[in-house]
């Protein structure tokens, strides 16, 4: 009998453990579920509660009742992983031996990653709501703001939830005016990057949505601290940006656990396949949900088409078939814009947001990037979809696991090279291979100041096993390749005179 | 995708002027790549681009300005002095790297 143990109770952890329970008997496999907790959050409802539409019983349930008998559910904090002896390491001294170990512990704010952003204003005028007592805070900041400058604010990318912020910025323009303050109130979005969003489509619309309220938008915004005295965000390039009421994202981390493995980035989040979300350096444990680095959105939506892929390919190599499935990033998102309306958002790694109509072509009955009430109720109905039909692990009707481009208007086609990012023309091909190490192996010369992550984040490359064996180099981002040989090798007569210098 | 001329040789960049292939950079290359957009480099940017240089080579993705604070154990602060105005971007362009992945 193979032993699963699935980290983390959440979203992905919980689909996970009731998709394979269903699947496989008890004599099969044996599924061990860990979390600090029994308590369930439905984080997409955090946004809401500020403006009084869900309170803390829309969001809260018990972890057990949606996870099914016959899986272990432990309630304990994680010590650490020890992936060579294949073993958990509770924080109660316990141990779990695996056989296969789902990372699923996602990542949460951390607010003292940034100086000054729990000083004394942390509470008052400082707040962020990917917390529940975060949001709770909050709702009782809202219903005491008397207008001033109300500064929306993401620390830094990657957050969970990436919309979120644009939606918490539109339902406050909205909740202002119904109170009679938004004419008194100066709405601000802070972002480090360089648009409303991070593609260009969506970031257009959303930045066209914005100006259409008034809202401005700050742009490139790399904070470096909190000035409690003076109430400012202060920028590392010296802009300082007023407030009397923050909402901040706070910087996202993955758990602690995970550094302490040495299994992480310099974020605790575990490298992984784009299309397997199997660990770079272990190769029997796999990362879903929010907790890897998947180059797609850390929200819902991907959790669950992931955990289709990969429930799919478990029980495929569980039963000693190839495993079939890659997972394109498909991502799809609800964003509520106020008002009672939203827009809708569905992409994966190759295919940016576009407009159009979805699921279906022309009757929808969804718009996507366009506001519409249908597209809010659709929000609203995900609640219910996500505790009824979600996490018990049912197939949620008309929306398929890989993206599809039908009934969407795509405006200039975004190749898997432009991206970077392998399309899953190949679905059986084996996880790409690991940058093999260069005969001469560079040697990272930072300052020996901060303690440097030993190997864990630097992973052995697997499958290179002597740089004489060693291969190019998978196609990384931005089109980026190996080239051998130092010049282009581009016809002489197109060669452009000319440098191209980036517009900075 | 374009090739240009630059420091005299062939390369190959994208629409926007960045380099595409690891290779066919060198540090003569990304000194003139600083002079374009008007760095001079010194030691303190040198060590900065080795390190990316390096840590790319491992992971094949661009260190964020974080992971080279974090790993590389320069200051973010120091980083903005650096390279003025937008680090992460500039400290990939010189030294022939793809800019880090905008976030989802």
């Amino acid at each position: 009998m193979k032993r699963l143990v699935i980290l983390g109770g959440g979203t992905a952890g919980t689909m996970i453990a009731n998709k394979l329970r269903a699947a496989l008997g008890k004599h099969e496999l044996h599924i061990t579920v860990v979390d600090r907790d029994d308590a369930h959050h439905y984080q997409p409802g955090y946004l809401f509660m500020p403006f009084g539409i869900y309170n803390t019983s829309d969001i809260v349930r018990s972890r057990h009742k949606f996870i099914s008998d016959g899986v272990d559910l432990v309630l304990t904090e994680i010590d650490r992983v020890d992936p060579a002896y294949r073993v958990v390491h509770l924080a109660d001294g316990r141990t779990l031996s695996y056989d296969v170990l789902v990372i699923a512990t996602g990542v949460t704010p951390r607010p003292d990653a940034t100086p000054g952003m729990q000083g004394k204003l942390w509470g008052e005028k400082v707040h962020e709501f990917y917390s529940l007592p975060g949001a709770q805070a909050l709702t009782d900041a809202m219903r005491r703001f008397r207008g001033g400058r109300l500064v929306v604010h993401i620390t830094e990318m990657p957050i969970k939830c990436p919309v979120a912020p644009m939606e918490f910025t539109f339902l406050a323009d909205d909740w202002l005016r119904k109170h009679g303050i938004r004419e008194r109130t100066e709405v601000v979005y802070v972002t480090p990057l360089d648009g409303a969003f991070t593609k260009p489509v969506a970031s257009r619309e959303l930045a066209t949505a914005l100006t259409d309220r008034q809202i401005t938008l700050e742009t490139d915004f790399a904070v470096e601290s909190i000035d409690n005295d003076a109430a400012e965000l202060v920028s590392f390039d010296g802009r300082r940006i007023g407030f009397d009421l923050l909402v901040t994202v706070p910087l996202n981390m993955g758990a602690d656990y995970i550094a302490r493995s040495e299994l992480g980035d310099e974020l605790n989040l575990v490298p992984c396949d784009q299309h397997t979300m199997v660990s770079l350096a272990h190769p029997e444990i796999y990362v879903l949900g929010d907790a890897g680095t998947l180059q797609t959105s850390k929200a819902g939506s991907v959790a669950h088409f992931a955990v289709d892929v990969f429930v799919h390919n478990f029980l495929a190599e569980y039963r000693g078939e190839p495993a079939t499935h890659g997972f394109d990033g498909h991502a799809n998102c609800f964003i509520e814009s106020g008002n009672r309306k939203g827009m809708l958002l569905d992409f994966n790694y190759t295919t940016e947001p576009f407009t159009g109509n979805f699921p279906l072509p022309v009757v929808g009955p969804f718009k996507l990037l366009k506001e519409t009430h249908l597209n809010h109720l659709g929000k609203l109905a995900f609640r219910w979809i996500y505790w009824n039909m979600l996490l018990p692990g049912r197939p949620i009707p008309m929306i398929p696991t890989n993206m599809s481009l039908a009934g969407k208007r795509v405006e200039k086609e975004v190749s898997a090279e432009a991206t970077g990012l392998p399309s899953i023309g190949a679905p059986s091909s084996p996880p790409p291979p690991r940058p093999a190490a260069p005969a001469a192996k560079p040697k990272l010369e930072g300052r020996s100041a901060p303690a440097r992550p030993k190997a864990a984040p630097l992973a052995k490359p697997k499958g290179a096993a002597t740089p004489s064996q060693a291969k190019p180099k998978p196609a990384p981002s931005g089109g980026y390749v190996d080239r051998p040989g130092v010049d282009s090798t581009a016809d002489p007569a197109t060669v452009l005179p000319n440098p191209i210098i980036p517009k900075f | 995708m374009p090739t240009t001329l630059i420091a005299g040789r062939p390369i190959d960049v994208n629409d926007e002027g960045f380099l595409v292939a690891y290779d066919q950079w060198d540090e003569k290359l990304g000194g003139e790549l600083a002079r374009l957009i008007g760095l001079e480099l010194t030691d303190a940017h040198w060590a900065v681009i080795r390190f990316l240089r390096a840590d790319y080579s491992l992971r094949s993705e661009t260190a964020t300005l974080r992971r080279a604070s974090t790993v590389g154990g320069f200051p973010i602060k120091e980083l903005f002095e650096l390279f003025p105005g937008k680090p992460a971007k500039k400290m990939s362009y010189i030294s022939g790297l793809p800019k880090p992945k905008g976030c989802v």
